[in-house]
C-alpha cells in the first residue's frame, strides 16, 4: 500500500516536471522578448522606414505589410468560407461527395504552410501573372486559413440546436430565413472567434509569403494590390539571418511587435469566446 | 419577389461552396502540374533515393536522400522528446492540476501555439543555439539537435491539446468505476484512462509529428542548412521544407531546380496526408 | 367538413418502417387526440401534416395527405407551414427577446408595418393567457420565463402566424400540472376557431380535451373513434389494455 503511494508520488511529480518544462520556457520566451525588446520600441522605430540596409531606422513599411496581407487573406476567406460552410453544413446532404470534400478539407488544415507558399507560386504569382504582390501573397493566406475558417463556423453552425431551426422552419419560414436570422446570428461569435485565430496564424506565417509577396527590403509603402510588401515574420527572418551586424535590439524590437500582433489577435479572439459563453442561453 | 431573391442567394451559396473545393482541387493540379514536370528528365527513382542533391552544379544532382534522412532525424528526436513531455503534461492538465491551475496552465500552451515560429526561431538562434554549441563543444550550434529541440517545443501545444481532449472524453464511470474498485490516483490513470483514451492520444501524437514535419521557419533558422546525409544528430542537417524556402527565391521559373523544389512540395504534402488520414482514423475510432 | 385525409400513408426512416397504411381524417374545429406508447408512430404522423419529417435525409414515404383536398406534396411548403402550425414537446423559444418570438413568423412572412405586427403579437399574448404575465418584460429574452410560460409563449407564437391547424406534439410532457391545466384550458378555447391535433402521452389528458381520440400502436392506426367511446367501448383488446395502463 505504501508502495502504490510512492509510486503514484513519483508519477505525479514526474508529469508536473513534464509540464513545467513546457510552460515555463514559454513564460521564459515572452519574458525575454518583451525585455530585451522594450528598450527599441518609441515611435520613430514605429513609424520609420528601415535605414542604413535595416540596420536602423523602423519597421514601418513591415507593419503596414502584414496588415495589408491580413485584411487581404480575410476579405478573400470569410466571405467564400462562410457560404462554402453554410453550404456544407445546411444544405448538402450527407452523401459520398460531401464526405470527400470534409476529408479533403481536413487534410488541408495539415498541408505544411511551405507547401502552400508553392501553390501561390505557382498559381497566383505564375499562372495568372499577379506576380510577387500583395494580392498573391493575400489569396494564398487566404487559402491557408480557409481550412480554419471552415472547420471552426463549421463547429459554430453546428452547435445551433437542431430545435432552433425546426421551429423556425414550422412558423412557414423559409430555409434561407432560417439560416439568415436563426442560425447566423447564434453562429456569429463562434465564427468570429475561428476568424480570428485563422488571421493570427496568417499574420506570423513566413513560408506561404515568402515567394508570393516578400520583399527584402522595400523602403517605401505599397501604391496597390500588385506591389510588393515587406511583412513583419519575413522582414525578422531576413534582420536574423540574412543581415550581419545588426543592433540586438531592432531584432528583438521586431520580434515584441510582431509577437504583441499575433498575441493581440489571439486575445480578441479568447475574450469574443469567454463573453459568449457567459451569455449563451441554452 | 422573395421567393427569386432567395433562389439567387442559395445558388450563390451553392456555387460558394463548389468555388472553394474546386479552388482547393485546381491549387492541387498545380502542385502536381510543376512537380511531376520534373519526371520528364529526372527519373523519380533517383530524385528519391539520390545522394546528393546539387541543384545549381552542372549537371544539377537532384537526390533529395539527404533532405527526406534531414527531416527525418529532426522529427525523430523531436518525437522522442515531445511525445513523454506532452503525454504527461496532458495527463496532469486533465487528471492532477487543481481547476484554477489548469485554466492556466491551458493558457500557457494556448500561448505557445499562437508564437510565430519565425519568433520561435529567433528566440532558438540566440538561446539554444549557442547552448547546445557550448554544452557539446561544437563548431557550431546549428544542429539537427537544436532543431529537435525547438520542434519538439512546437510539436507540444497539438499533443498536448489532442490528448488532453482524449482523456477529457472518457467516460466518468469507467474513471469512478476504478476509483470504486480501490485503486489509487495514478493506478486509474495508469490502467484506464490512458487505455481508454489511448486511439486519441495516438492521434495526438500524429498531428504532433505533422506538424513537425511541415514546419519551415524555426528549423531553416537553427538546423544549420546543409544538404548532406547525416551521420550523427550533432551535425548541421537541411530538411525537405527548409530546401524549399531557402531555394525558390533563387530558382528560376520552369528550370528544373524550380520543378525539383515542387516535386519535393509533392513528397510532403503526401507525407501529410497520410499523417492526417491516419489521424483522423484514430480520432474517429474513438467515437 | 374535413381539413386533412390521409390516405395509405407508409413512412420509412432508412429500413426501419415508423407508419404502416395509416388511414385517418381530421376534421375542421375538432380536437383530435392521438394516444399511443413511444415509439407508435404518433410523433412521425402529426409531423407528416406539415412536412417537418422531410427534414430528415432518410426520410421516404407513400401515400397521400391532403389538406382541404389538395395533395400537401403539390403544394408550397412554406406556406403549407403557415396554415398548420405546430407546438413541440418541449418549450423551444427562440433565442430572441419576447416580443421577437411572436413577431418572428410574421415577419418572416413579409409584414413590416410596426403597429400591425404590435397589435398581433398583444392578441396572440392574450390568446394563450399569457398577456399579462408579460405586457412589462416583452424585451426580455424569452428563456428567463418558466417552462409553463415559455409553452405558452409557443402557442402564442403558432397563433401569431394565424394558422388553419396546430398542431401539439406532447405539449404538456415537461410542465407541472398547473401549467399542464393552462394549456388545456388554452386549447379548448383555441378549438372555436382552430382544429387542433394534440399527440400526447397522457391518456387523461386525451380524455379531458379531445373530441375524437385515434390510438397507435408499432406504426398502425388500431383504432379512431370519438373520445367517448374509446374510453367506455374500445373494439380492439390493445386499446382498452393501453388506456388501463397495462402497457406504454
Amino acid at each position: 500500500m505504501r508502495n502504490t503511494k510512492r509510486t503514484q508520488k513519483i508519477a505525479f511529480f514526474l508529469m508536473l516536471l513534464a509540464t513545467l518544462l513546457i510552460v515555463v520556457p514559454v513564460g521564459m520566451i515572452v519574458v525575454i522578448i518583451v525585455q530585451k525588446g522594450l528598450p527599441a520600441i518609441n515611435w520613430q522605430f514605429l513609424s520609420d522606414i528601415p535605414r542604413q540596409g535595416m540596420r536602423t531606422g523602423g519597421i514601418f513599411p513591415a507593419i503596414i505589410g502584414t496588415i495589408y496581407l491580413v485584411l487581404g487573406a480575410i476579405v478573400f476567406a470569410l466571405p467564400i468560407g462562410l457560404l462554402a460552410v453554410i453550404y456544407l453544413s445546411e444544405y448538402s446532404r450527407d452523401n459520398f461527395l460531401t464526405r470527400i470534400i470534409r476529408l479533403a478539407i481536413v487534410n488541408l488544415s495539415g498541408v505544411p504552410s511551405v507547401v502552400y507558399g508553392l501553390f501561390g507560386l505557382a498559381l497566383f504569382v505564375v499562372f495568372f501573372k499577379f506576380g510577387a504582390s500583395i494580392l498573391s501573397g493575400s489569396l494564398t493566406l487566404g487559402i491557408m486559413i480557409l481550412p480554419i475558417i471552415i472547420t471552426t463556423s463549421r463547429e459554430a453552425l453546428e452547435s445551433v440546436p437542431q430545435s432552433f431551426r425546426e421551429v423556425s422552419l414550422s412558423l412557414g419560414a423559409s430555409k434561407w430565413q432560417t439560416i439568415r436570422h436563426i442560425v447566423l446570428p447564434n453562429a456569429i461569435p463562434g465564427i468570429l472567434t475561428g476568424t480570428i485565430l485563422g488571421l493570427g496564424r496568417a499574420a506570423g506565417e513566413t513560408a506561404p509569403i515568402l515567394f508570393t509577396v516578400a520583399a527584402f527590403y522595400l523602403p517605401q509603402l505599397p501604391k496597390s494590390i500588385f506591389d510588393q510588401a515587406m511583412a513583419l515574420p519575413y522582414h525578422l527572418y531576413v534582420i536574423s539571418t540574412q543581415v550581419p551586424n545588426v543592433d540586438e535590439k531592432v531584432r528583438y524590437g521586431t520580434a515584441l511587435v510582431l509577437l504583441v500582433l499575433v498575441l493581440f489577435m489571439n486575445l480578441v479572439a479568447i475574450i469574443i469566446r469567454y463573453r459568449f459563453r457567459k451569455k449563451k442561453k441554452w | 419577389m422573395r421567393k427569386l431573391k432567395e433562389f439567387i442567394i442559395e445558388k450563390l451559396i451553392l456555387v460558394c461552396g463548389l468555388a472553394a473545393i474546386f479552388f482547393v482541387v485546381l491549387i492541387f493540379l498545380f502542385l502536381l502540374k510543376e512537380g511531376l514536370a520534373l519526371f520528364k528528365s529526372v527519373n523519380p527513382f533517383a530524385f528519391i533515393f539520390g545522394k546528393s542533391w546539387y541543384p545549381i552544379s552542372e549537371p544539377a544532382q537532384l537526390g533529395i536522400m539527404p533532405l527526406i534522412l534531414g527531416s527525418l532525424l529532426v522529427t525523430l528526436g523531436a518525437a522522442i522528446i515531445s511525445i513523454p513531455i506532452g503525454v504527461a503534461c496532458a495527463v496532469y492538465i486533465s487528471e492532477v492540476a487543481p481547476s484554477k491551475t489548469k485554466e492556466i496552465l491551458k493558457s500557457g500552451i494556448e500561448l505557445l501555439a499562437a508564437i510565430p515560429s519565425v519568433v520561435l526561431g529567433f528566440i532558438g538562434m540566440v538561446t539554444l543555439v549557442p547552448w547546445v554549441k557550448s554544452v557539446f563543444h561544437l563548431p557550431t550550434g546549428l544542429t539537427a539537435l537544436s532543431g529537435s529541440i525547438m520542434l519538439a517545443f512546437m510539436a507540444m501545444p497539438t499533443i498536448v491539446s489532442v490528448a488532453e481532449d482524449a482523456l477529457y472524453s472518457v467516460p466518468k464511470n469507467y474513471k469512478e468505476g476504478a476509483f470504486a474498485l480501490g485503486a489509487t490516483h495514478w493506478q486509474t490513470i495508469y490502467r484506464v484512462m490512458l487505455p481508454a483514451a489511448s486511439s486519441g492520444i495516438v492521434a495526438a501524437v500524429m498531428l504532433g509529428i505533422g506538424r513537425v514535419i511541415g514546419e519551415t521557419m524555426a528549423v531553416m533558422m537553427i538546423t544549420g542548412n546543409s544538404a548532406i546525409i547525416p551521420h550523427s544528430i550533432l551535425q548541421p542537417v537541411r530538411t525537405l521544407t527548409a530546401t524549399i524556402a531557402a531555394e525558390m527565391g533563387e530558382a528560376v521559373v520552369g528550370s528544373e531546380h524550380y520543378f525539383a523544389l515542387f516535386a519535393i512540395g509533392i513528397v510532403l504534402f503526401v507525407i501529410s496526408f497520410i499523417i492526417n488520414v491516419t489521424a483522423d482514423l484514430f480520432l474517429h475510432k474513438r467515437q | 367538413m374535413v381539413k386533412f385525409e390521409v390516405h395509405d400513408l407508409n413512412v420509412w426512416f432508412e429500413k426501419a418502417q415508423a407508419l404502416k397504411n395509416v388511414n385517418i381524417e381530421v376534421r375542421q374545429n375538432e380536437i383530435l387526440s392521438i394516444i399511443g406508447p413511444s415509439n407508435s408512430g404518433k410523433t412521425t404522423f402529426i409531423r407528416m401534416l406539415n412536412r417537418l419529417n422531410e427534414l430528415n435525409p432518410h426520410f421516404r414515404m407513400s401515400g397521400i395527405v391532403e389538406l382541404d383536398r389538395l395533395n400537401i406534396r403539390n403544394t408550397d411548403v412554406e406556406a403549407l407551414r403557415k396554415r398548420v402550425g405546430m407546438v413541440f414537446a418541449l418549450p423551444l423559444p427562440l433565442p430572441l427577446s419576447i416580443y421577437e418570438n411572436i413577431a418572428y413568423g410574421i415577419r418572416m412572412h413579409g409584414l413590416k408595418n410596426k403597429a400591425k405586427i404590435g397589435q398581433i403579437v398583444e392578441r396572440s399574448l392574450k390568446q394563450s393567457y399569457l398577456w399579462d404575465e408579460v405586457k412589462d418584460r416583452l424585451d426580455e429574452s424569452a428563456f428567463k420565463l418558466s417552462g409553463g410560460q415559455q409553452q405558452r409563449l409557443c402557442i402564442s407564437r403558432t397563433l401569431a402566424v394565424a394558422p388553419e391547424v396546430i398542431l401539439f406534439d406532447e405539449p404538456c410532457s415537461g410542465l407541472d400540472p398547473i401549467s399542464t391545466a393552462k394549456v388545456e384550458e388554452a386549447m379548448l378555447e383555441l378549438k372555436k376557431e382552430y382544429t387542433i391535433v394534440l399527440v400526447t402521452n397522457n391518456v387523461k389528458q386525451a380524455a379531458r380535451v379531445g373530441d375524437r381520440t385515434a390510438f397507435f400502436l408499432s406504426g398502425e392506426l388500431i383504432e379512431i373513434d370519438t373520445t367517448d367511446r374509446i374510453f367506455t367501448v374500445p373494439k380492439d383488446q390493445r386499446t382498452d389494455g393501453y388506456i388501463r395502463g397495462r402497457f406504454g
